[in-house]
């Protein structure tokens, strides 16, 4: 293969669909493959502008402290710092959520964890910077720190951590109803309450977060490492105190997100006010340690649920309680809280829903979206309760749920607009390919079953507005075409799914299709890499400017045959009678300059009442999954053996990447059932670098069987959901599934660690519960439910 | 931490072979050979995620071997041959490695592919041949969070296929 | 970007003369070959030092005689693990070796390296800045042990995967001191103290070690870490094991990873001599030779489930060495 070729397409992988989709189906290489394999692809810490400086940051180290005073004259004396600043200097509180703008870019009055920013330093080496933060003198008064939820749930000894929400260390609660629950469980044969815990762990991107800045003419210009270039650029924008239009921001080249670097972050700005002082360029990159103080990750979440069902497995209601670790800051928190109590009824059919949601602050790094964004752990903790209530009616698990499968077109108790669906399928796959059925009994060894359902993209924008949520422009000169987007291509491939898009209606081939993306100045705006949006939003707004331009060529053409516009192909790179570059000075000609746009508004179909823009999606994906392993009762070391899934994306735009996101999403899935955890120990995390967090080697992966489904989906660019997240969810209950099936002990707590399994086993043998999980669910003062009245059951 | 930055800095002159082509160099004698690479030499195709050993994001092949270059320092390596991701296509012909990771979506975000690219053709310049275990242990240094290693593997074996 | 304090280089051409500049220079400096354990502790801090004696004149060398085999400090790990006369004669070591860390490490790590590596902690094996927000440990800058803060000892572990098997084979250590070379048995090269844990003296250079051959003997290394490569052993045991039939003549066990000196179990050794295999003997000897083991809570997982893991590992070490079947089907890193 030679640099910038038209890639062969490969005849061996039979992935070709769709009819007369020339490009949609195919699994072509991704557009920016060449770059990526070459080491040629710039990344944020990759640039080096002559007279850069490098900066440094001073963290809090302590959990919980009154700020006294910040001395920074010896840091300034060093030989080669150019500028130091703390809070004085960036005094105005930002946040992703407009309900919770808590955070400040350096902290001058308080600090909340072991690792908040307090003061940078822009020196001229980073070992200078690093010096002088460590020359900096803060005073503090030490405060109790709240490292639990429990703690949090109770009265401070000391101080809240926070001045808003309450009462204690609670930052928000959620308490809805849909139909009658009351009256569901009085109708059920068997009602069964569980408790469960998932532990939080972080997302671990390879690349640690990096931002550059430079202050040029009066205007900012900022490359990140971030998956919201838009979200990046409000927040610059409020902190900073310039306007919108002085302050551009670009997306890097990106070393992998899963969620991690969706929020604006403190370092993103203290470069932009560091390059504002010294009118040099400012790079800062975070030490590993760092990254993991910078956090977001998915919520430490205990859990309670509560179902009712009737002898033939069929649910009457269901009451799910969360309690989530939300770390010290409010980050996505709110949307998270929502998220732990939205999606149990995208899969289940669940006539009467009460869910009661409960985030409260710690002293730890703030929480935020990790891949699937509170969603795995009400996912873990439903599909091994609903094993056990099967269990309790005599009922095979599967079985059980299969009964209570959703339908296509429907609507949940909740409001949630249902589409296509594909579970029926997706467990048909990976029941078959499995054996999960025919499965010979061997000691210690074990299967198990869990499915899943999430997003395409949330139906509501993180702040309140009207505006399309992605918009792109195709401009065609010359035969060459360039499309504009928003969109943030963090490696799972969206630069390649506009281009796939854009290919197929003008007749060309991806690589033909030159990307701008992720630049405030230069596209128009796209929300951005997070809730697995990117494509159905841009994709449908590709979809919409790509047709528009099409419909350009074609005229154009056709009026230059004589014939009619209807008659006109546009494939392999001819329109009509004419090549492509032909019939684009045509149609230049006719038209002016050659632009089009397109843009995408989800539709308005969330619940009428407070709290219902957390859950709609304009279409859902599901999976279903079967996890083989084989677990050794004397030591609980536990191998996995294979894993097959099966997703329904609607459609795959390209299958190789949608196989590269299913595979990835149980990588990590599977990381988070067996071994990561993020975890604190007197009020430091316990292990913030990648030696002892562990994420899993080449050696601890089995391997994955893919089996992609496709539905159609009737609002999906050619049909297309997503694929980056769902694949993550049923993975964890799926192997805490098969450890029962294997031992016969309940894993109701991930990680499930050998010395848990250990642990379960020891009560087996002595006749208690077989289980390893939290003892019970604490009380929490939740208010009272607001009643909402269910949609017409028929709708 | 304070005290260190009023020592004096030692620099030290040395030629290192990287890709092929020696390069006379001024350096400071604590740095890594990551951090001369990246900022020295503008090559900036070796990524590093911890600067401790513990991903293997950095690897280079030293004589043929994977190194971590964040763990190394350019006094100890003169007379050796270094290659970095940018010396692993021939001309503007791409390595098979590199083309079967462009075609089976072996790189997602890219960031440790340079590291795997390396360590994988150190693999088949000894082993031609290898298993899928084979491939899992020489790779077992080496990081990912993007893939789950599959399509990772998928592509080690299609370039050893194609380059016997 | 994490970076290494300010150092100077420098490049003796033989141990006698880096002896001399350790002992010239005193605490300021410490000796390089390998780097892989040294560079990152530099990075977050763990020393304090200016330079460095760069050992690159180290022998690389393995050489096999009929009766022991020498090999050379600057050797490294993964010339060792690979090794056709290693893998023959002394299995234990070149697995041991193979299993250290993960392959671009051990192309860098050395033999001599991995016998003197540091003990750890995981509150000491932290950056600077965690460790001042902690409060510094009695390792390092600081007056007491975090992991037992009433003792008045440093609990530090010893976690090289070489030097238990270098014990069980009877090894030596060469050292070159400024005024001439000695001899040690590798087993009292380490010290039962987290922070002084080697007993050679600090100008002293490992040049070699030398494995004694004994007819009949057969040795194996069985290594317990979380993941398949990277990790540090939790548990670890060495077996080396001479054999008359199924009778044990001698059998050498030690274990790495569950104190801050390589372990002997001498009396799980004592009670094999003479006794024939057996599932029984076996499970029997693992039991005691797991009983002095006493992992703390500073390394990775529940240090119950580690200490429960001890007699697992030895058990697999020990059919291994001494069986043709090998160990069960759990699944640890070098089985």
């Amino acid at each position: 293969m030679r640099e910038s070729p038209h890639p062969a397409l490969r005849a061996d992988l039979p992935r070709e669909r769709g009819g007369e989709l020339r490009v949609v189906g195919k699994a072509l290489p991704k557009v920016d493959s060449a770059a990526k394999v070459t080491g040629r692809a710039i990344y944020a810490d990759d640039m080096l502008p002559a007279r850069t400086l490098h900066c440094r940051i001073l963290r809090s180290p302590h959990p919980h402290a009154r700020i006294l005073s910040i001395d920074t004259s010896a840091a300034r004396r060093i030989p080669g710092v150019q500028a130091v600043i703390t809070g004085i200097d960036l005094p105005i509180k930002f946040g992703i959520l407009p309900v919770t703008q808590d955070e400040r870019a350096l902290e001058h009055e308080k600090v909340r964890y072991v690792g908040d920013p307090i003061a940078a330093v822009a020196a001229t080496d980073e070992e200078i910077a690093a010096a002088a933060c460590d020359a900096i003198e803060v005073e503090y008064q030490v405060l109790d720190p709240v490292m639990s939820i429990e703690a949090a749930l109770a009265e401070p000894k000391d101080e809240r951590i926070q001045d808003y929400g309450g009462p204690n260390n609670v930052h928000k609660f959620v308490a809805l109803e849909f139909g009658d629950v009351d009256d569901g469980f009085a109708r059920a044969d068997k009602v069964r309450e569980d408790v469960f815990f998932f532990q939080g762990n972080t997302h671990l991107p390879m690349e640690q977060h990096s931002a550059i800045a430079t202050y040029v003419d009066g205007r900012v210009t900022l490359w990140s490492s971030t998956q919201v270039v838009h979200y990046v650029h409000r927040a610059l924008s409020k902190v900073l105190e310039l306007p919108m239009h002085r302050i551009r921001v670009i997306g890097a080249a990106h070393g992998g997100g899963f969620g991690g670097k969706t929020d604006p972050f403190a370092h993103e700005i203290i470069v932009s006010k560091l390059a504002m002082l010294t009118g040099r360029p400012v790079k800062c990159t975070l030490t590993r340690e760092e990254v993991f103080y910078a956090h977001r990750g998915r919520h430490p979440v205990l859990m309670w649920v509560r179902t009712g069902a009737t002898k033939d497995g069929r649910i009457t209601a269901m009451h799910f309680r969360s309690a989530l670790d939300g770390g010290a800051y409010g980050s996505y928190g709110v949307a998270s809280t929502f998220y732990t109590g939205a999606l149990q009824t995208v899969t289940y059919d669940i006539p009467a829903y009460r869910f009661e949601g409960c985030r409260v602050f710690t002293n730890k790094p703030p929480c935020g979206p990790k891949r699937g964004h509170g969603t795995p752990q009400p996912r873990f903790a439903l599909e091994v309760h609903l094993e056990k209530l099967a269990g309790d009616l005599g009922l095979d698990g599967v079985e059980l749920k299969r009964r209570n499968f959703v339908r296509p077109n429907t609507r949940t108790v909740n409001w949630l607009r249902v589409t296509s669906c594909g579970l029926e399928e997706c467990t048909e796959r990976v029941m078959e390919a499995s054996g999960y059925r025919t499965r010979a009994r061997r000691p210690g060894h074990g299967m198990g079953f869990a499915i899943s359902s999430y997003l395409s993209g949330a139906g509501t924008a993180i702040y309140w507005n009207d505006m399309p949520h992605s918009e792109v422009q195709i401009k065609v000169d010359r035969g060459g075409v360039t499309v504009y987007c928003g969109a943030m291509d963090i490696g799972q491939g969206s630069d390649s799914v506009l281009a796939t898009i854009v290919a197929e209606e003008l007749g060309l081939q991806p690589s033909d299709i030159r990307l701008v993306t992720a630049d405030t100045d230069t596209t128009p705006i796209d929300l951005g890499s997070y809730s697995s949006r990117v494509t159905f939003m841009a994709g449908n707004a590709a979809l919409e400017a790509g047709r528009k331009m099409r419909a350009m060529l074609v005229e154009a053409a056709a009026a230059k045959m004589g014939r009619d516009a209807a008659s006109v192909s546009v494939t392999d790179g001819r329109v009509g009678d004419f090549t492509f570059e032909e019939a684009s000075v045509l149609a230049e000609a006719r038209f002016g300059t050659l632009t089009s746009a397109g843009s995408y508004t989800p539709p308005k179909i969330a619940g009428p009442y407070k709290g219902s823009g957390v859950g709609p999606s304009p279409a859902y994906s599901y999976s279903a999954c079967v996890v083989d392993l084989d677990a050794d009762a004397r030591t609980g070391l536990v191998n996995v053996n294979k894993i097959w899934i099966a997703h329904d994306v609607g459609r795959a735009i390209n299958p190789l990447l949608v196989e590269g996101q299913v595979e990835g999403s149980v990588y990590m899935g599977l990381g988070e059932a067996l071994m990561e955890e993020q975890v604190f120990r007197n009020g430091l995390h316990k292990w913030p670098s990648m030696l002892e967090y562990k994420s899993p080697t080449f050696l601890d992966m089995p391997d994955v069987e893919t089996f992609i489904v496709e539905t159609l989906d009737p609002e999906g660019p050619y049909g297309a959901k997503e694929a980056g997240q769902g694949p993550l969810l049923p993975v964890p209950p799926a192997v805490s599934l098969a450890l029962h099936d294997a031992l016969g002990v309940w894993i109701d707590e991930i990680p499930a660690t050998p010395e848990k399994i250990v642990e379960a086993l020891r009560r087996k043998d002595k006749g208690e519960p077989p289980r390893y999980g939290p003892a019970h669910f604490p009380a929490i003062a939740y208010p009272p439910v607001i009643k909402v009245q269910p949609p017409p059951r028929d709708s | 931490m304070k005290r260190e930055v009023s020592r004096d800095v030692e620099r030290v002159v040395l030629t290192l072979d990287v890709n092929g082509e020696k390069r006379d160099l001024l350096v400071p004698s604590h740095k890594t050979l990551l951090e001369v690479l990246r900022e020295d030499m503008q090559l900036t195709g070796t990524k590093h995620g911890c600067e401790l050993g513990e991903c293997g994001t950095c690897t280079v092949l030293v004589d043929g071997k994977p190194h971590l270059s964040c763990l190394v320092l350019p006094i100890q390596l003169e007379g050796r041959s270094i290659t970095t991701i940018e010396g692993m296509a021939h001309g503007s012909e791409l390595h098979p490695l590199q083309v079967a990771f462009a075609e089976l979506g072996a790189a997602q975000c890219g960031y440790c592919t340079p590291g795997i690219l390396l360590s994988a053709r150190s693999l088949l310049e000894e082993n031609p041949r290898p298993s899928r275990d084979e491939i899992r242990e020489a790779l077992a240094g080496n990081l990912c969070r993007c893939t789950g290693y599959i399509k990772i593997l998928e592509a080690v074996e299609l370039a050893a296929g194609r380059m016997l | 970007m994490l970076r290494l304090p300010r150092l100077k280089y420098l490049r003796p051409k033989t141990a006698r003369d880096a002896a001399r500049m350790a002992t010239e220079l005193g605490p300021r400096a410490m000796f390089v070959a390998g780097g892989t354990d040294l560079f990152p502790k530099l990075k977050r801090r763990q020393f304090d030092i200016d330079t460095l004696i760069g050992l690159d004149f180290l022998s690389r060398a393995i050489r096999n005689g009929s009766d022991e085999c020498s090999i050379g400090a600057g050797a490294t790990l993964a010339t060792a693990s690979r090794d056709g006369h290693l893998n023959a004669r002394y299995a234990g070591y070149a697995q041991a070796a193979g299993l250290v860390s993960s392959p671009p490490l051990r192309n860098a790590g050395t033999i001599g390296g991995n016998l003197c590596v540091d003990t750890r902690c995981n509150y000491y094996d932290m950056t600077y800045e965690w460790r001042k927000a902690a409060g510094f440990c009695l390792k390092k800058d600081g007056d007491i042990c975090l992991v037992a803060p009433s003792s008045p000892r440093c609990w530090a572990v010893s976690s090289s995967d070489t030097a238990p098997m270098a014990i069980a084979l009877d090894g030596v250590a060469i050292l070159a001191g400024p005024d001439g070379d000695r001899e040690l048995p590798v087993r009292d090269l380490y010290r039962d103290d987290g922070i002084d844990y080697l007993a050679k003296q600090p100008s002293e250079v490992l040049t070699g070690v030398r494995l004694r051959a004994v007819a009949k003997t057969r040795s194996a290394y069985v290594k317990l870490r979380r993941r398949g490569s990277i990790d540090f052993p939790i548990a670890g045991a060495a077996v080396a094991a001479e054999l008359d039939g199924d009778t044990v003549v001698r059998c050498r066990i030690v274990l790495s990873a569950v104190a801050s000196h390589p372990l002997e179990a001498t009396a799980a050794e004592d009670f094999l001599k003479g006794r024939t295999i057996s599932t029984d003997t076996i499970r029997e000897a693992a039991e005691m030779a797991a009983k002095p083991a006493k992992p703390l809570d500073n390394a990775d997982l529940s240090h119950f489930w580690r200490k429960r893991m001890v007699r697992v590992v030895v058990e697999q070490a020990l059919a291994q060495a001494t069986t043709s079947t090998g160990g069960s089907v759990v699944k640890l890193s070098g089985l």
